[in-house]
């Protein structure tokens, strides 16, 4: 039997271009502080503790290490990693609290993007062989996928640029965003390609930030929070490292993870998309089935602000913070991974009033 | 809302070049070992999957059954682009020094397209569905930038 | 490792077996506020710790965080330019960016008034009378060599003076190491 687990706090720090005045311990400090402190709940009160960044973003090796000063670990408290966006870190706490053992977890992330040239740095990522040596940047692959989805007929340059208008304009409510202002989807258009066929406004900025979440199980939730985000079902999958094997203009990783996470069991109010790149948006949207009733990235999504292996655990967070102010009621998050939308995380969230479905 | 910490800022941070150097020797393995053989020679080769598709570059497991490839059949030279972005300004680790395509490029007798780019001159000589052939560089290791790039097929 | 068939146009060639793959990232690193006042302290021949305003401790370098209470740690500690060691190893082997002549020792030393040690070198003493608990005294660069870096102390060397007690960090804070700090590794019990 499946445990029900909440989303009971939500923190993050403001995301910006470089944080130059502080080592990442010094970032993650008060978002910790604020998660916790959201609950009044400490350390002492948690389970297990995980988190999600990379080594290759600030070249420092096992920087996980010393970033987790910044919670407290000693007494040694329980805690794992995962070299990947922090969505993924709470993946591993969830089936952590499925087991029955903890009832409480901590997840958090921290991107140092800042540190070097990221679109180089993704390109360690991929097969070492055949695409590594030729570096190969983030915005290239993407470009190359955005030109498919135009010769395939599923999007304009014109639909790019709406998504770009709508996330930095949504972006303008949401304070903690690096990118946001208003110009029309039309007038974007006159600028010169950046890497054709990507505007420099189909692209997200590269951005440094820190986010966290506090989870709990059952009765421990409700203890803490008034309106606990329960998680109704959540999934991951991956897709091929070689882009020639898959098909760039579908997401059938996010479509699958979608039906395995019960995404269309019922309405949603919001849906928070991890797609960097504009036309990605336009991927999703058609793989998760949205339709114009869900309200999509009222952040403004990566294209306002994308911290590198925070930006899925954020898109979490963003909707666990609508059901937390019920503001809505149930809501999907998206997050991806790797190039073109290689791997991709879909977490369904709903509040208390979704039907009794608290056994 | 969301709880909002802004980041402190404090006076005076110190800063320095920092570079890491990977200078990493990988072993093939027989199927990557053959591809690469295979561009040392100016012949582009594919694994044949379970299903019959040709997979180039070579998958050493089957996409779909997760079964050994071990049969290596020759495709190419020449391919057709699938997909392709055009770099207005290269970067200096780009594989050319001069606006280029990134481009998918399925090679003939390929049932997938493999990366690579194409110096083609100008955005305007590029379309998807386009025609290309390799360019091999003179001294070959045995290494992906063996083939130094493709170009529009002549005649 | 499995059998592959190659076509008739390369039976017979020497195959590839391995590839070079190197790779160089650029980064600028910042190392944050507490290190950055600690590195400027160095510069001007200062030692500054930081102390934790829950546990009292005063860790050296600081890097902003009290690790046991994950709180900042804001209070400056001007720190003795003398302490203990409280660990060290020899070290004979040679390797790549080395410039110290071998053998040489690299030791765990707690400043005087500080809670976790530093590492650094021992010099101006024999290799093999380097122990536990010896009093050692910073060795800095000529003041005008000074910079925000370590390296402005160039070594530690013995002081002369007795002995000190020497508590191992860790010890009594229920590691499960405990015993093992007594004399049996885990596992190695009767």
């Amino acid at each position: 039997m499946k445990r029900d687990v909440a989303v009971i706090s939500f923190a993050q720090s403001a995301h910006v271009r470089a944080v130059d005045s502080e080592n990442e311990v010094e970032m993650l400090m008060p978002v910790v502080g604020d998660v916790l402190g959201a609950i009044d709940m400490t350390m002492d009160d948690i389970g297990f503790t995980c988190s999600g960044s990379t080594d290759y973003l600030a070249g420092q090796a096992f920087s996980f290490v010393m970033i987790l000063d910044g919670v407290g670990p000693w007494p040694p408290i329980q805690e794992s990693h995962v070299e990947m966006d922090g969505a993924w870190a709470l993946y591993e706490a969830w089936v952590k609290l499925q087991l029955g053992e903890i009832d409480t977890a901590l997840v958090y992330c921290c991107a140092r993007a800042s540190a070097g040239d990221l679109p180089m740095v993704l390109t360690r990522q991929l097969d070492p062989y055949t695409a590594g040596p030729l570096w190969p940047d983030s915005i290239s692959l993407a470009a190359l996928q955005a030109r498919a989805l135009i010769d395939a007929g599923k999007a304009t340059e014109a639909d790019m640029a709406e998504v770009a208008a709508r996330s930095r304009r949504a972006a303008l409510d949401n304070p903690v965003a690096q990118l946001a202002w208003d110009r029309p989807a039309g007038e974007l258009l006159t600028e010169d390609h950046l890497v054709a066929p990507l505007r420099r406004h189909d692209c997200p900025p590269i951005s440094d930030g820190v986010a966290a979440v506090a989870l709990a199980a059952g009765d421990a939730a409700g203890d803490r929070c008034r309106r606990p985000a329960w998680i109704s079902g959540i999934d991951h999958r991956v897709e091929p490292i070689h882009l020639g094997l898959r098909d760039l203009t579908e997401s059938r990783s996010t479509r699958l993870a979608a039906e395995r996470a019960g995404v269309h069991d019922g309405p949603l109010d919001v849906a928070e998309l991890h797609a960097p790149f504009t036309h990605q948006e336009l991927i999703l949207r058609d793989a998760l089935g949205l339709d114009a009733t869900t309200a999509v990235n009222p952040s403004g999504g990566a294209l306002a602000a994308n911290p590198m292996m925070t930006a899925g655990l954020v898109r979490i967070g963003e909707v666990a913070s609508h059901i937390h102010d019920g503001t809505a009621n149930r809501g999907v998050a998206h997050a991806t991974s790797g190039p073109c939308l290689q791997q991709n995380l879909v977490c369904v969230l709903e509040g208390d009033g979704a039907g009794g479905r608290r056994r | 809302m969301p709880l909002v910490t802004e980041p402190t800022r404090a006076v005076q941070v110190l800063s320095a070049p920092l570079v890491i150097e990977y200078p990493f020797k990988r072993t093939t393995g027989p199927v990557v070992g053959a591809f690469l053989t295979g561009l040392r020679e100016r012949i582009l080769l594919g694994t044949r999957a379970s299903d019959g598709r040709v997979i180039v570059p070579p998958a050493e497991s089957d996409p779909v059954t997760g079964d050994d490839l071990t049969e290596l059949v020759e495709v190419g030279p020449g391919g057709e682009v699938t997909t392709w972005a055009w770099v207005h300004h290269p970067h200096p680790k780009h594989p050319l020094d001069r606006p280029f395509a990134w481009a998918l490029v399925r090679l003939d007798g390929a049932d997938t397209a493999m990366l690579h780019v194409v110096d083609a001159g100008t955005v305007d000589a590029m379309r998807t569905g386009m025609r290309v052939e390799p360019r091999w560089r003179d001294e070959r290791e045995g290494a992906i930038g063996d083939l130094a790039c493709f170009t529009p097929e002549q005649g | 490792m499995v059998d592959v068939v190659l076509p008739e146009s390369l039976r017979g060639v020497e195959p590839v077996r391995s590839v070079r793959i190197p790779a160089r990232l650029e980064y600028r690193y910042t190392p944050g506020a507490a290190s950055s006042r600690f590195l400027r302290g160095i510069a001007e021949k200062r030692i500054l710790g930081e102390r934790c305003s829950v546990c009292q401790k005063v860790y050296v370098p600081p890097r902003g965080a009290c690790p046991t209470d994950g709180v900042p740690t804001a209070e400056q500690v001007e720190l003795a330019h003398a302490g203990t060691v409280v660990s060290f190893c020899v070290v004979n082997v040679a390797f790549y960016g080395q410039e110290m002549e071998i053998p040489y020792v690299t030791a765990n030393i707690r400043l005087d008034g500080s809670d976790l040690p530093i590492m650094h070198l021992i010099q101006e003493c024999p290799a093999d009378e380097v122990r536990i608990g010896m009093r050692v005294e910073a060795v800095w660069v000529d003041d005008a060599d000074l910079g925000p870096t370590l390296e402005s102390i160039r070594w530690f060397r013995p002081t002369g003076e007795p002995d000190a007690d020497v508590d191992i960090p860790g010890e009594g804070v229920g590691t499960g190491l405990g015993s093992w700090v007594g004399g049996t590794a885990p596992g190695e019990g009767p």
